[in-house]
């Protein structure tokens, strides 16, 4: 990109020297206000982690709200009641990251085995259509699960007693037996398709020759898959398993958020969900902050955790 | 894979579950869809299951008398229109600018980038909304997302595998930065812009946090916000329809219900993406394969 490159002498280098140093300021200035955008909306609420040392209540400015010191994060730990909580949540946040990890691995064999699909117009169709609820809302989601699995008129209900395989309605949006579990096969549904875009575009990468020669050798088609395919596609799996890695402590509060009710809060609600309910609704913001901060700094170093792994393992960081 | 093979039970198999798999994906959308035009005395008692049932359109003449809704839907379109334009002219810009020898430009590029990583949490971030105006305020909706460090680094990626020389003669002929950007570097980055496009307004279109966090003006509501209260609400909604429109008239099978409030309204934000879905679709494959293992 430099345009004084000696390979290239466009303009005589001192000309051209004057002309970028005057330049380069003048770049600066046109990047300038998408700068100041990224820091009005990612670093200064970075200030706001001041919070987390007061006991502050809205409408009441800062200075006038009491100084907490660390008492926030001390109660989370010495407040029987708090420490219950948090540790519901943490409970709940590290139960549904697990599993969201242990289901990484379906769009992988997903991938894997729709490549063996011989009828490319089949193969479209179902990577069009399993892609799209990728790119639906979670109150859309929330909206289908409602018409599919309601007491009274869902659809699974009506469905079941007509074929008289039950005889009373199951309230499945409204229980709590199993809310870890709906949690990750509704996620699995909405992003199994998107999940396997990679993997297939990773062993459309594959040498053909590769199976050429596997198949001289002999080997059939689950042995090509398990060594050829698979070692093929491993190096994108893991750097997206190092990415979730660090990501293991934010769920996102949307999902949960829209399917949360009084049935199911004690296992649905997860840090992010928890840092909403007890900020936004409870206005308890001191507290809230806190538990945010106390996220942030954990997730950061969990990211620094996955990025050292990746360096350890494939020699390469991933940021 | 071999293009001549015999169909064994694998295939048989295989082909099966993906079926499976696709009709699992693709049901509820169908059965919703059956729904908002079948009898709504029947959907609402949930016997409208496999096909349509005396069909009917009235629904979605209905669902446009709801208060609120056709503006709801206009603030989805405009925040939709504008945010993505805004957002694809930002990351186009920026993520050219980093191209070039600009003061800084290592510093400023983490500066951005590192912004992926973390992020203050839910109430700092609430406060300083707060703090800058912008709750009620259409710009939150907009200014959030204008610079976004993914996508400025997919189009950074993409302007470094142009040919240098398109650059240099258009130098050459006095061409500015700025004229270069827009002569040369848009037209040769389409692909990459068109992939932006597609996932900023999903993005856009699909928000619903930030009209919770920010928003209490009726004005400024989504469909999206709307619809999560439809959900929660659909029962009055359903009978304060009744009542305006005086329930005589109206051909009782055919009476707005929850369910056919619900349902259709549903449709009413799904629609646009099962619109677009089909053009769009050729394009984010290359584009989350340009962009997505490394950053």
């Amino acid at each position: 990109m430099n345009i004084n490159h000696a390979s290239k002498p466009v303009l005589n280098s001192a000309a051209a020297k004057k002309y970028q140093s005057k330049d380069k300021y003048q770049l600066f200035l046109m990047a300038l206000p998408f700068l100041v955008l990224a820091f009005l909306f990612s670093y200064l609420p970075l200030y706001g982690w001041i919070y987390a040392f007061y006991d502050y209540r809205p409408g009441i400015p800062l200075s006038a709200s009491e100084f907490m010191g660390l008492d926030w994060f001390t109660s989370m730990v010495s407040n029987e009641i708090q420490r219950e909580e948090v540790l519901r949540v943490l409970r709940n946040t590290f139960a549904i990251s697990s599993l969201h990890i242990a289901t990484s691995v379906l769009p992988v064999i997903f991938a894997v085995f729709l490549v063996e699909i011989r009828s490319n117009r089949f193969k479209k169709i179902v990577q069009t259509l399993t892609t799209l609820p990728n790119f639906i809302s979670w109150v859309l989601v929330y909206s289908f699960a409602f018409m599919l699995f309601s007491v009274d008129n869902g659809f699974l209900n009506n469905f079941l007693l007509d074929m008289g395989w039950i005889s009373r309605p199951l309230n499945i949006l409204a229980s709590d037996d199993h809310t870890w579990m709906a949690m990750t096969l509704w996620s699995v549904w909405k992003g199994l398709g998107w999940g396997a875009i990679m993997y297939i575009a990773a062993i459309t990468g594959i040498d053909q020759e590769i199976y050429e020669a596997a198949r001289v050798d002999g080997a059939g088609r689950f042995r090509l898959m398990w060594h050829v395919t698979v070692p093929g596609i491993m190096p994108t799996f893991f750097v997206l398993l190092l990415l979730s890695i660090g990501n293991f402590i934010n769920n996102g509060m949307e999902q949960f958020y829209v399917f949360q009710n009084a049935m199911n809060t004690n296992h649905i609600e997860v840090l992010d969900l928890y840092v909403y309910n007890i900020g936004m609704t409870n206005s308890n913001f001191g507290f809230a902050t806190a538990v945010s901060m106390l996220k942030s700094l954990v997730s950061l170093f969990l990211l620094f955790i996955a990025n050292s792994m990746s360096k350890v393992i494939r020699g390469e960081s991933i940021f | 894979m071999p293009a001549k093979e015999k169909f064994t039970l694998f295939h048989l198999i295989n082909y099966t579950v993906f079926a499976l798999i696709t009709i699992i994906c693709i049901f509820p959308f169908y059965y919703l869809f059956i729904n908002t035009i079948s009898n709504n005395d029947l959907s609402s008692r949930g016997l409208v299951m496999f096909y349509p049932k005396d069909l009917h359109f009235t629904n979605y003449l209905d669902v446009f008398r709801i208060p609120g809704l056709g503006h709801a839907a206009l603030m989805s379109l405009s925040r939709t229109v504008l945010g993505t334009l805004l957002t694809v002219a930002a990351s186009a810009f920026l993520g050219y600018l980093f191209t070039k020898p600009m003061w800084g430009r290592k510093f400023w590029y983490r500066f951005l980038v590192i912004t992926m990583y973390f992020n203050a949490g839910l109430i700092p971030w609430y406060l300083t909304m707060l703090h800058l105006g912008l709750t009620n305020n259409f710009l939150a909706y907009i200014l959030p997302f204008i610079v976004q460090p993914f996508f400025i680094i997919l189009v950074k990626t993409f302007v470094e595998s142009t040919p240098v020389a398109l650059q240099e003669s258009a130098q050459i002929d006095g061409a500015g930065y700025f004229k270069i950007f827009t002569s040369i570097i848009l037209p040769l980055i389409t692909p990459i812009l068109a992939t932006i496009a597609i996932f900023s307004s999903v993005t856009q279109w699909n928000s619903f946090t930030d009209t919770l966090f920010l928003i209490t003006d009726q004005k400024l509501f989504t469909l999206q916000f709307i619809l999560y209260r439809y959900m929660n609400e659909a029962t009055s909604i359903a009978q304060l329809m009744k009542q305006s429109s005086g329930a005589m008239d109206m051909d009782l099978a055919n009476m707005a219900t929850p369910t056919s409030i619900r349902t259709t309204v549903s449709m009413v934000v799904v629609l646009p993406i099962l619109l677009v879905y089909p053009f769009f679709q050729r394009f984010f494959v290359k584009g989350i394969m340009i962009g997505a293992v490394k950053g």
